[in-house]
């Protein structure tokens, strides 16, 4: 399958469904000035369709996108929301560029599901891909609407008139001019037309370097997340948790909560909680309540796990295929045959899972931590019982997802306790908490058996992925005989593969997929004595991965010297959200206690167009980063459905010490479509560590996370 | 215990009753309604809920209330003075210093407490300083830079 074709069947949020007609946009439109005007419509502060249920695509009109302001002031609409990963800034870029107006004057409107057009959710890096494209037709549709307008009132031809930040002006005598937002005043019209985008001759505003918009207020504490909203009579919330997933209430004695002054229990079936006006004094109350569980015996841990996995693991699927393996392998003069293990990985943003829900009356108003606002709308309609439109979900700032805070379950949560108290509540979970009811990227096993002929040329490929899923699956080299086949999902997987839930994790799967692919290369080149880099290159006819793999070598110095003083690179390659990287890393390992420091760190990507490429960079040293922790120490130890890891003491997350020299590199390629930036230069951390670790000191690990002991280990057995 | 707890906050003299044994960190959040001070861990793992406790940085979701007693605390809401950012909230701008944000209040109290022992950190001498500072969206390498270029420019450049 084409590489595009199967990312779109992971990650589309090109949804089939109704798109919104005019009228029902319009009619969504709240007060001030809009930009498609309409005769005699009354123009409601909100309305059904706007909010409709879930299944619905994004609108074709541009108003669902943008609003002109008497002002000037333009509002953008987007349900995507911001985690760290840029588009506050990115998005705005786009819209300003395609309008042509400064981009101070775009205010982002994110994540609230009574203004925003529908979204599936902020995750596998379709923002730019998928909302990008629809967000810059709009503005360019919105421009030429103008255009027109201004064209009428000065009575000049369209061909005469230049727009600069929001005024339209007659080319022949600035003076003649009028504004956007002059435009828009009383009138009210129905007007659309057809308007290419811009090319990226004529771009002002995207491909810019520009430094975050959200900065200011995250600097003085000003900027607002989902803990920080309290509306009036607002309760904290603490929840009863099981000790293990699976275990069952038997009995619960709340009567010593009373000790805490102001403390309130609340029940419905299985969800017990205390409310308080304070969220530590709510917390203290809890500690009161005694329970019991009865907790299955799950005779599985961190440990057996991928014995588990291998036995429960379903009939595969294939995902690629080519040539003959029997063939492949009968010509091979060395057969390679690996399992690459890596455990679950927790998200742990630091902002844990948090809601606050308001109902009054019908209407219910929440403020969620989540990258699915409209998910969570549905969710908790469901929840109460009552249609979507009555629900409305604001995002403010999400202090980082990467793909854990798609559940919602806290959501859930304060709505049935805002129900059940009649007051407003706050659902904020400890970090304890989070650890428990994360859905961790699922520990998966990948096996290959590969082989090279006596020429050093790959013979065959043949690959099973057990519980990672197909991203990054697939191999993108020259190998005439290959499979690639996938059991089980990379998700949830079925009932009974996995103790807990697990999910999606930043650049779900290919993390897994591509330390295994990447590493056996490596393992082949060595056999075959050729210098890995030159191995793949050899092996590599896609012109894009060639560029960012000889642009990485390049700016690392790569060469084929020998190790010394437990000191070695690697190098690693993989294709994520439609962009190519190549990593090169340098090592250092201590060869009594294990302990690995990676020095150097050169990332070259190809994401296509860059909106914004210094987020684009941003981006890049914040998955190389985030990424040595999955390398190295991430991982969830558990026994049965009982997490262990309950804080930062025992699940390690990377820290200042850790950070190596990072360099990055852009492959402009301002033609190509922009592809997707928050996780592709993640994928290659692990086994770029993995290879360099390998040149360093001989040792081949071939389980994630390379923990100092696992790799005393591997050193034992050279 | 409640009883009544007299502090400076942000440049305010500030008194309430209280259970004096609650973390400041919540008293902030609540009773004080400075919600720019973040929980992270609970347990000082983290350093999200980091304040300056005459002028030293403390894990404010760890300190009970009592303990400031008679003591300046600076949130990052009393950071910048006179409508004018402190150069470390300039630094932290202009060097892109944060992803998410949610730990940006405690890394940027951390380096003013740092910086204030030490004017002119080295590069180690700054990973030693923060290394209690958990980011999760991995933007370190700018908060180093920005450091420097706030020491730099509180040096008089």
């Amino acid at each position: 399958m084409d590489h595009n074709e199967y990312l779109k069947l992971d990650f589309t949020d090109d949804h089939p469904g109704l798109p919104m007609t005019r009228r029902a946009v319009l009619q969504a439109l709240g007060g001030g000035i809009i930009i498609l005007f309409t005769g005699g419509e009354v123009i409601a502060q909100r309305t059904e369709g706007r909010r409709g249920s879930s299944g619905q695509g994004l609108p074709d009109d541009f108003n669902a996108f943008l609003r002109i302001g008497e002002d000037g002031a333009v509002e953008c609409f987007t349900g995507k929301i911001e985690m760290g990963q840029g588009v506050v800034t990115s998005l705005a870029q786009e819209l300003a560029d395609e309008l042509d107006v400064s981009l101070d004057s775009v205010h982002m409107v994110m994540g609230d599901t009574d203004r925003c057009p529908w979204d599936m959710g902020t995750f596998g890096s379709m923002t730019t891909r998928f909302f990008g494209p629809a967000l810059r037709a709009a503005g360019a549709e919105a421009r030429a609407v103008l255009l027109a307008l201004a064209a009428e009132q000065l009575a000049k031809p369209v061909a005469q008139l230049a727009v600069e930040d929001g005024v339209v002006f007659d080319r022949a005598d600035r003076n003649t001019r009028v504004s956007y937002a002059e435009l828009a005043k009383g009138k009210q019209i129905a007007k659309h037309l057809k308007a290419p985008v811009k090319t990226p001759d004529a771009f002002k505003v995207i491909g810019k370097p520009t430094t975050r918009r959200d900065a200011l207020a995250k600097v003085t504490g000003e900027a607002k997340y989902a803990g920080d909203m309290r509306p009036p009579g607002m309760l904290y919330a603490k929840i009863l948790r099981p000790p293990a997933h699976g275990a069952k209430l038997k009995s619960v004695d709340a009567s010593a909560v009373s000790e805490v002054k102001g403390a309130q229990v609340v029940r419905d079936g299985d969800l017990v909680a205390v409310l308080h006006e304070h969220l530590d004094e709510a917390e203290q109350a809890l500690s009161k309540i005694k329970a019991d569980f009865e907790i299955p015996q799950l005779d599985v841990d961190d440990r057996s796990i991928f014995d588990h996995l291998l036995k429960v693991a379903p009939e595969g699927e294939d995902v690629a295929r080519g040539g003959d393996l029997k063939q492949g392998e009968a010509g091979a003069a060395e057969v390679f045959d690996k399992t690459y293990l890596n455990s679950y990985v927790a998200h742990a943003p630091v902002e844990p899972h948090t809601a606050v829900v308001q109902i009054e009356g019908k209407r219910t108003t929440i403020w969620a931590s989540t990258q699915t606002p409209f998910g969570a709308r549905d969710d908790v309609a469901e929840a109460l019982g009552c249609p979507p439109q009555d629900v409305r979900v604001i995002t403010p700032f999400v202090g980082g997802g990467f793909g854990g805070k798609t559940r919602n379950l806290q959501v859930v949560e304060a709505a049935r306790l805002a129900k059940l108290a009649g007051k407003p509540v706050q659902v904020a979970w400890t970090r304890a908490e989070e650890f428990f009811d994360d859905s961790f990227r699922p520990a998966a096993v990948v096996k290959i058996r590969s082989g090279i002929t006596a020429g050093g040329d790959i013979a065959f490929w043949d690959y099973h992925v057990y519980f990672a899923g197909t991203r990054g699956a697939e191999q993108f080299y020259d190998i005439a005989n290959h499979a690639t086949i996938s059991h089980g999902s990379g998700w949830g997987g079925a009932p009974g593969s996995h103790p807990f839930a697990t999910g999606a994790w930043r650049a779900p799967g290919n993390n897994t997929n591509t330390f295994a692919r990447e590493s056996q290369i490596d393992i082949m080149a060595a056999k075959a004595g050729v210098d890995p880099v030159e191995f793949r290159l050899r092996h590599l006819r896609d012109e894009k991965m060639r560029g960012v793999l000889t642009a990485a070598a390049g700016k690392f110095g790569w060469t084929s010297a020998k190790p010394s003083n437990g000191r070695g690179c690697g190098a690693a390659l993989g294709i994520d959200a439609g962009t190519y990287v190549a990593t090169m890393a340098e090592v250092e390992v201590d060869g009594k206690t294990g302990a690995v420091q990676v020095k150097r760190v050169v990332a070259a990507q190809n994401m296509g167009l860059a909106i914004n490429p210094e987020g684009a960079k941003i981006q890049m040293e914040g998955c190389i980063t985030m990424g040595l922790g999955y390398a190295l120490t991430e991982e969830v130890h558990f026994r049965g459905g009982e997490i262990l890891d309950r804080n930062f003491d025992t699940y390690e997350l990377p820290r200042f010490s850790w950070l190596p020299q990072i360099e990055t590199i852009l492959i402009e390629d301002r033609n190509a479509a922009p592809q997707g930036g928050g996780e592709p230069a993640i994928i290659t951390m692990g086994a770029v560590v993995a290879n360099a670790i390998c040149a360093a000191t001989g040792a081949r690990l071939l389980q994630l996370p390379m923990t100092s002991e696992r790799v005393v280990e591997g050193l034992a057995k050279r | 215990m409640e009883e009544a707890v007299r502090f400076t906050l942000n440049g305010k003299p500030t008194a309430l009753t209280v259970d004096s044994d609650r973390a400041l960190l919540w008293v902030l959040r609540t009773d004080l309604e400075l919600t720019g001070t973040k929980y992270g861990c609970g347990a000082g793992l983290c350093g999200a809920c980091t304040v300056l406790v005459d002028d030293k940085a403390v894990r404010s979701c760890s300190l009970p209330v009592k303990q400031v007693q008679g003591k300046a605390v600076t949130t990052i809401e009393g950071l910048a003075g006179d409508g004018k950012l402190h150069p470390l909230q300039k630094a932290f701008m202009e060097h892109d210093a944060l992803q998410c944000g949610y730990c940006t209040s405690g890394m940027i109290l951390a380096a003013y407490s740092l910086l204030r022992a030490n004017p002119r950190p080295s590069d180690s001498e700054i990973v030693e300083g923060m290394e209690g500072n958990l980011c999760r969206c991995g933007a370190h390498k700018r908060i180093i830079e920005a450091i420097h270029a706030a020491a730099k420019e509180m040096a008089g450049g």
